[in-house]
């Protein structure tokens, strides 16, 4: 299995979109509703026809064959278990289409249902089992047939919060227990961030940026992954050579080929830093805490500069000094930060 | 390979509870409704039919009871014998109710998989039979019948007539099981594991509307069994045309109730079979 490379180019969905998975890779399309991401993947899996372009598997064109031929394993976000059939049948339906033989087909789907977990409940209908464990079956029973490509379709998101992560952390362990190629479509970033390879943020049916988790959090490379992945305060500043120079702070910039002049700049949450502040001076960097939310170990604190408002990622025991209405000085930490385009004139910076 | 930890969740399906915080008074008041409107119904339905029954047991002088009427429904010597009435109607029961299902299951999963569009069509034009009178449809069908003739005179060719009419019956019931369901993403599911479009319909949509299916089944069936207008209009010979012409023939007025009521009871028995059948292939499901 060589990779995977795709073009489509169609206005509508999909707008000429590539892409290349490594074998052995998970990789996580991740963007808003309506971008492309579904559609990549059920065209992917021929549940859908492309208007254009071509699917390669392994280096075989797979683009015109249909769906029962494609040799791809796919969970969806709904739950998708046969209703007729036990867990175990419905792990070992791909087989009999197969013509395994039924001893083969029964000990392979035990198999496939104890490394998800679930070979206690082999004899168990769908409805029987929570929607977590019913997830789980259409993982087993995807994997059953040894595919070469695995297609996850939101699987987590008809789920509980704690059933997500810990079905989240359970897929990863698998895939890479089993070594298959896996492509992973999902709205929350975090599921992307913590389970993949790498993370493809997709807007407008094109990918706007490839890259390993941590770098598409650092060193985003357009101002929407900036602002999908993660929180982003847009403050007001002025490029001039590397650096962008926000409130009398000078932060350098991430593309150093940014033109001077007024822009918009992109700072997280937690490089921002703050002390309580009884000096009574008004500068730039002094602000009035006007909300602050709970996060567990982190707080979220948000801060009225007077013509903006920025928010600040602090340890809780740190938020806790620093109550509504207290006055707090600033700091903002010299990570590289990412300037959005179509800069805005100072008096039109939001937070 | 690892094996995973089971994650502690509970499932899905909790046996239902009921409401505890639902009010004694409340819950009596709807009791005691549901009582109320069961009764009404039950003596509604039951007082003709014990007057039925009652009426098939009278004996040749008012009051007297007697078992003849019973009995001539076996010894009855026609033209044309009552058992072979009985016959036809069973048989154009079970064909009637099987080519409709064999037309409308698959036709109906196709549409609702492979092309929605014209859904709204199908279902109009399944629904159609429905606003026709059957006195009017025998009007166009008179002449289409005189062909049928010439090849074949079985009674059992009504059963083409019989599939038009139990078109909108069995297509309501087979429209609420498929929608009861996630049509597209089982078929998804079963198309990605390497399904043919035939192993889809057949084995993974087909059956989970196994009840919707046996209630089209009953449906289509019943309404064979109980048709008199075009079978009678069309001079064929079946189970209800029988029925009329004992009650014109015989001088033991009796035989048509007893009739009536071993068709009423045949039917009520089939459609115990049937929902019962359903019920325990749902409990080996659930």
């Amino acid at each position: 299995m060589e990779g995977l490379s795709r073009r489509y180019g169609e206005v509508v969905a999909l707008d000429g979109l590539d892409l290349t998975v490594h074998a052995g890779e998970l990789v996580a399309l991740l963007g808003p509703s309506g971008c492309g991401k579904t559609t990549t993947l059920r065209l992917l899996a021929g549940l859908e026809d492309a208007d254009a372009g071509q699917i390669t598997v392994g280096g075989n064109d797979v683009t015109r064959l249909p769906a029962s031929k494609r040799d791809m394993g796919m969970v969806f976000q709904a739950y998708s278990l046969f209703p007729h059939m036990t867990a175990r049948q419905n792990v070992a339906f791909g087989l009999r289409l197969r013509r395994i033989g039924s001893a083969q087909r029964d000990r392979k789907a035990l198999e496939m249902l104890e490394l998800v977990g679930l070979a206690s409940q082999a004899d168990r209908y769908p409805h029987q089992l929570s929607g977590g464990q019913q997830q789980r079956v259409a993982l087993a029973r995807a994997l059953a047939i040894e595919p070469q490509v695995l297609l996850l379709d939101e699987p987590l998101s008809a789920l509980d919060a704690k059933v997500r992560a810990q079905l989240r952390d359970q897929i990863r362990r698998i895939q890479l227990d089993v070594g298959i190629t896996t492509l992973f479509v999902t709205h929350d970033q975090e599921e992307a961030l913590a389970i993949s390879d790498r993370v493809g943020v997709m807007q407008d049916g094109r990918i706007e940026q490839l890259a390993p988790p941590v770098e598409v959090y650092s060193r985003p490379a357009t101002s929407f992954v900036a602002e999908f992945v993660g929180l982003t305060n847009r403050l007001a500043g002025t490029v001039s050579g590397s650096t962008v120079t926000v409130r009398g702070r000078d932060l350098p910039l991430v593309d150093i080929s940014t033109p001077p002049g007024p822009a918009i700049a992109l700072v997280r949450p937690e490089a921002v830093t703050l002390a309580s502040d009884s000096s009574g001076d008004s500068g730039p960097l002094t602000g009035t805490v006007i909300a602050s939310t709970f996060l567990g170990a982190t707080s979220r604190v948000t801060v009225d500069l007077g013509d903006t408002t920025i928010m600040a990622q602090l340890s809780t025991a740190e938020a806790v000094e620093l109550p509504a209405g207290s006055r707090v000085s600033l700091t903002i930490r010299p990570d590289p930060v990412l300037v959005s385009a179509g800069a805005a004139p100072a008096s039109e910076a939001e937070a | 390979m690892a094996a995973v930890t089971s994650v502690g969740e509970a499932p899905l399906a909790v046996p239902a509870k009921r409401g505890r915080g639902m009010q004694a008074g409340r819950r009596r008041r709807l009791n005691a409704f549901r009582y109320v409107v069961f009764t009404f119904f039950a003596l509604f339905f039951l007082l003709p039919l014990l007057a039925m029954l009652r009426f098939s047991f009278e004996g040749s002088t008012l009051g007297t009871w007697s078992a003849s009427a019973w009995s001539q429904i076996v010894s009855y010597q026609g033209p044309p014998p009552l058992l072979s009435a009985v016959e036809i109607s069973l048989e154009l029961g079970v064909l009637t109710s099987v080519v409709t299902l064999a037309l409308l299951v698959p036709t109906m999963i196709w549409i609702r998989l492979r092309v929605q569009w014209i859904s709204r069509a199908f279902e109009f034009l399944c629904l159609l039979p429905l606003t026709i009178p059957a006195i009017v449809l025998v009007v166009g069908l008179a002449p289409v019948y005189n062909k049928i003739r010439h090849v074949e005179l079985s009674a059992l060719m009504l059963f083409w007539a019989y599939v038009v009419l139990a078109l909108p019956y069995a297509y309501r019931a087979l429209a609420a099981g498929l929608n009861a369901m996630d049509v597209k993403t089982l078929s998804e599911a079963a198309r990605s594991l390497g399904a043919s479009w035939f192993t889809v319909i057949f084995r993974v949509i087909a059956p989970n509307m196994w009840q919707a299916i046996l209630n089209a089944l009953l449906l289509s069936a019943a309404l064979a069994l109980g048709e008199f207008t075009i079978a009678y209009t069309l001079l064929y010979n079946n189970l209800q045309v029988e029925l009329y012409s004992i009650d014109r023939n015989t001088p033991n007025a009796s035989v048509i109730f007893s009739t009536s009521l071993a068709a009423l009871i045949f039917t009520f028995l089939l459609l115990l079979i049937i929902s019962y059948a359903g019920r325990r292939r749902r409990r080996g499901m659930r």
